[in-house]
């Protein structure tokens, strides 16, 4: 399970941090965020402990409607709770006592000047996107007319020469050799390049390629989603290849069924037009034109037609 | 399938020379070859996915090597690794 540590999360929002000495090494693992109301009105059932806790006007009104002794009670049993870190959006400003309460048991508390629903969409956005399970995938990834194609396949097999000849054919290069994928919402995939590998890819005899200086900004692009894998492999004489397009291959990464095509390499065969016609009818399937179905049926009926009376 | 245990011990770590010498070697071999460190793994036969690995000197890494010749290939890689790549 993917952890973040609360100093990422204060850089990436640029939090006050209210006592400097606690500790900001403390690992956040789960993306949901609490608005601790029923734990401040005396209710502590039911509190998931691992929840970053953010106060707002509601809960700092609600406090300050109660007695004194009453709401510093209210008070202590909620920060004795165990989690994560507090945030108090709106700049809102706490009495000194409590958060020296909560500096005594090293609770980390921070400070935001955003108001508290836009505060929570944003935490939430960003700890989906961080937490997110991930793997780096040896592939190639391109956006052919619009579709993430994931190219794979052994060392050698000519993935990188492929993709090479879809962007020269006007496609855009993703990620060359490693693909960090990333499940951010349910059954979609996310593949990017990893920083230093960003717009590189190598050729065997020409080396490391800067294929955005060599093709321009419209031959890249950051990020993609994945829609189609395309399984590149030497061809096996003793295997049957796919002649209709009937059976739907699938290929799984992080739990997640992509459709998948084997291609077979052999001298002669044009890959990158291959792909590009994968791609493309990828996209025809999606908006509703089955050309297999469609075929089958007209043979189906010719068939019928034929038979004798 | 073999799996081994390797602390890089040159001093610039699996850069660009190292990365590609490594590389080149693991690519004579049949098995296929993976590295993994600090939560990472890559193909050991591609330079982009190995030198993106950004792997320091005295950085453990585990290689894994699968198929007919794993034996010589991890010999082979292990050798290499421990020679410091020829760097004094």
């Amino acid at each position: 399970m993917a952890a973040l540590l609360l100093r990422e999360i204060v850089d990436s929002f640029c939090l006050t941090v209210v006592d400097k000495n606690c500790n900001l090494n403390v690992p956040v693992e789960v993306s949901d965020i609490n608005r601790p109301g029923l734990a401040l009105a005396g209710y502590l059932q039911h509190f998931d402990e691992q929840r970053i806790q953010v106060i707002g006007t509601a809960e700092s009104a609600f406090l300050e409607t109660l007695s004194e002794n009453l709401a510093t009670e209210r008070w202590l049993s909620f920060i004795n709770l165990h989690f994560p870190c507090l945030v108090i959006t709106r700049n809102i400003i706490l009495p000194e006592r409590w958060l020296q309460l909560a500096a005594n048991r090293q609770l980390p508390v921070f400070r935001t000047r955003l108001a508290t629903t836009r505060f929570i969409a944003q935490l939430t956005n960003y700890l989906e996107h961080k937490l997110a399970p991930s793997t780096t995938l040896h592939a190639v990834l391109v956006d052919v007319h619009g579709v993430g194609t994931l190219i794979i396949g052994e060392s050698g097999i000519g993935k990188s020469e492929t993709a090479l000849d879809l962007i020269k054919r006007g496609h855009r290069l993703v990620a060359d050799d490693a693909v960090e994928v990333t499940c951010t919402e349910e059954n979609v995939l996310t593949g990017t390049a990893p920083e230093v590998l960003r717009h590189v890819m190598e050729v065997r005899g020409l080396g490391i390629l800067n294929v955005k200086a060599l093709f321009g900004i419209g031959a890249v692009r950051p990020n993609q989603k994945i829609h189609l894998v395309i399984q590149l492999e030497e061809w096996d004489q003793a295997k049957a290849y796919d002649r209709l397009g009937l059976d739907e291959e699938h290929h799984e990464i992080l739990g997640v069924g992509l459709p998948c095509k084997t291609i077979p390499v052999r001298p002669g065969r044009n890959l990158s037009n291959i792909i590009e016609v994968a791609a493309m009818n990828y996209r025809l399937n999606k908006s509703g034109y089955n050309a297999v179905e469609d075929f089958i049926e007209k043979q189906r009926k010719f068939c019928l037609g034929n038979a004798p009376e | 399938m073999i799996e081994i245990q390797v602390t890089i011990t040159n001093t610039s770590g699996l850069h660009a020379r190292p990365a590609a010498q490594f590389v080149q070697k693991a690519a004579t071999f049949k098995s296929k070859v993976k590295i993994a460190a600090n939560n990472k793994v890559a193909d050991g036969k591609s330079i982009l996915a190995v030198m993106s690995m950004g792997l320091k000197q005295n950085t453990q890494i585990t290689i894994t090597t699968e198929g007919e010749d794993e034996k010589e290939c991890s010999k082979a890689l292990e050798d290499m690794i421990k020679s410091n790549f020829g760097e004094e």
